[in-house]
């Protein structure tokens, strides 16, 4: 059954001028996560919001579990929960007022919500931190209070925009490590993200949207498939450049791409082609400036895909004329 | 819909609770409503001759009390723009809570603030010689417009909140109104040494009906409005209730309804 539709989404701004959504269709499996990929101005958060009863579409339908969400927002409301890409709680209270509150509001009762913010303070690591205000807290600890407020009732759907966007990678991991773990006790998710490699961790399906639309789906193996997998990337001085080139196709055997003095290809065999080019290039006596595996990165899906990388189109459409449609 | 008051309360809670974690925020809005009185009454008091028995201060505090509650309008503005800007409301309206209780509750908070600062300046004018001689009925019932109009400007204050998204244009558009309106009025001095156009215009201002309102109603003679000779000026009491009563008949199922249509 598919817990989430979204079906010919269309959304505007300023009477046309600027295209958020354009015609955007996309499911989600029930107790699968989808990942929604895209840059910055894609239409990730407006996709969020419209499922999520924040805003209406100019045309289009969705549903969750089954409910309109445009006809009947009320009943969407008490079955999802969703976190945002800002913290979106009252940072001049501490966390634990922040879930009392929020549990109240979800009508939980008094002494359930005392419960219920103890509990889930505790199961995100948050109980030192509970009586101190929010603004005390580091990027990492707010977002999991966030995503604790938005868990106060087990949301059996639940829509995290962007959960890991301006953190450092240490409060990256964790959060995946939270998710990973809501996951896992069956919670449908739809997470919006900018990088390929956190929709890979935690996505069983992907679908990457460019322009207000979707222009691809599929497993994070498929997509990956598309790219081209891992590059094998190697930068030397000039002078060995020719000799590089010839060790980097033989190991791949593929077609290598010369940069100025960095030689890549994609590889299949990852750490092991990597082991060889270093052996092969000691053999020969080539001191590499730079080696690595480059894993393929939000551009590399997108030059693949629509052989444009991934820019701010939100701002794009409004050069264009009134009425302008692309 | 079983639920709206508690949702209502909530909310309220929730400004309350603000108050308690942040002291100082409560101590600036506190003080400087004071910091008028001293100023006013010090400053002022010594040069500006009124007639009248008792001194300064008992025309004084009913325009004191007045410029106060009117600066309502700005600090729900203000409250309700940061609210937006940090994503709380999303974060509210994604909640399966009643219609409206975010911002009612935020009318309440501030409802509730007000009647504190009213105690606290009624107690540093009572300390600098303000004496109201009507009796307890009447001087509460003063207390009571000042009550009121401050909570029917609190819900322009919420339609400014959400039709201007960032709290700092809210503060100037805030002062750009209030503050004009607080002086241009009969509130610090009286309206005969205005130009004969803003003396018109002083008449009709709300802020004068209530101040001369609460002057009638604190035991002082209404000497207000001797130019135009307006139906305001001969009948605060009447005029402020109107204001009152109608600014809240437009304002908030106004408010109401951007709420619940807004969208960013």
């Amino acid at each position: 059954m598919k817990s989430v539709i979204a079906e010919n989404l269309v959304k505007t701004y300023r009477k046309g001028q600027v295209i958020a959504l354009n015609d955007l269709s996309l499911d989600v499996e029930e107790g699968t996560v989808l990942g929604v990929l895209g840059p910055n101005g894609a239409g990730k958060t407006t996709t969020v919001r419209i499922l999520t009863t924040l805003l209406k579409p100019d045309s289009g339908h969705a549903t969750v579990s089954g409910i309109d969400v445009i006809k009947n927002p009320d009943k969407v409301r008490e079955l999802i929960g969703l976190s945002g890409q800002y913290a979106a709680v009252d940072e001049t209270l501490t966390g634990w007022d922040n879930l009392v509150m929020f549990g109240r509001l979800y009508h939980l009762g008094r002494q359930p919500s005392i419960d219920r913010a103890n509990e889930l303070l505790e199961r995100f690591d948050l109980t030192e931190a509970a009586r101190r205000p929010i603004k005390t807290y580091s990027g990492g600890m707010r977002r999991r209070l966030d995503l604790a407020a938005s868990l106060i009732v087990k949301p059996k759907i639940l829509f995290l925009d962007e959960p890991t966007t301006g953190l450092d990678p240490r409060g990256r991991q964790d959060m995946w490590a939270v998710i990973q773990e809501l996951v896992k006790g069956g919670v449908t998710l739809l997470l919006t993200t900018q990088y390929l490699e956190e929709a890979d961790q935690l996505a069983d399906e992907i679908a990457v949207i460019d322009r207000g639309t979707v222009i691809a789906r599929g497993t994070s193996d498929a997509l990956k498939k598309q790219v081209g997998g891992e590059r094998l990337e190697i930068t030397v001085e000039n002078a060995d450049v020719a000799k590089a080139q010839e060790i980097v196709a033989r190991i791949s055997g593929n077609a290598t791409h010369l940069d100025l003095r960095t030689i890549s290809a994609p590889v299949s065999t990852g750490s092991v082609a990597l082991m060889d080019a270093l052996r092969a290039l000691d053999e020969a006596k080539i001191h590499p400036l730079d080696i690595g595996l480059k894993r393929p990165s939000l551009d590399d899906v997108f030059l693949s895909l629509t052989g444009h990388v991934a820019e701010e189109t939100v701002q794009e459409p409004i050069k264009k004329k009134r009425g302008g449609k692309k | 819909m079983k639920f709206a008051i508690s949702d209502v309360m909530t909310i309220t809670k929730r400004q309350l609770l603000q108050l308690a974690r942040v002291p100082e925020v409560l101590v600036f809005s506190t003080i400087q409503p004071v910091m008028f009185v001293l100023l006013f009454r010090f400053v002022f008091g010594g040069s500006i001759a009124s007639n009248q028995p008792g001194g300064y201060v008992q025309l004084l505090m009913p325009g004191i009390f007045v410029q106060t509650v009117a600066f309502t309008l700005a600090s729900t503005a203000i409250g309700l723009a940061e609210d937006m800007k940090k994503g709380l409301i999303d974060r509210f309206r994604s909640l399966p809570i009643s219609r409206g209780a975010v911002i009612i509750g935020r009318t309440f908070g501030d409802a509730l603030l007000n009647i504190l600062v009213l105690v606290v300046m009624a107690l540093a004018g009572f300390a600098v010689g303000w004496r109201p001689t009507s009796g307890i009925l009447q001087t509460s019932l003063a207390f009571l417009f000042l009550f009121v109009f401050g909570y029917a400007l609190s819900w322009i204050g919420i339609l400014v909140g959400l039709s201007v998204k960032e709290a700092r244009t809210v503060q100037s558009v805030g002062f750009l109104v209030t503050f004009p309106l607080t002086f241009l009025s009969n509130a610090f001095a009286p309206t005969t040494g205005m130009p004969r156009a803003l003396q018109y215009f002083a008449e009709w201002n709300p802020v004068s009906t209530m101040v001369a309102a609460c002057r009638q109603l604190f035991g002082l003679k209404n000497q207000f409005g001797a130019t135009a000779n307006s139906w305001p000026s001969q009948h605060p009491l009447e005029t402020s209730l109107l204001y009152m009563v109608v600014l809240m008949v437009i304002f908030i199922p106004l408010s109401i309804r951007k709420y619940k249509n807004f969208s960013s």
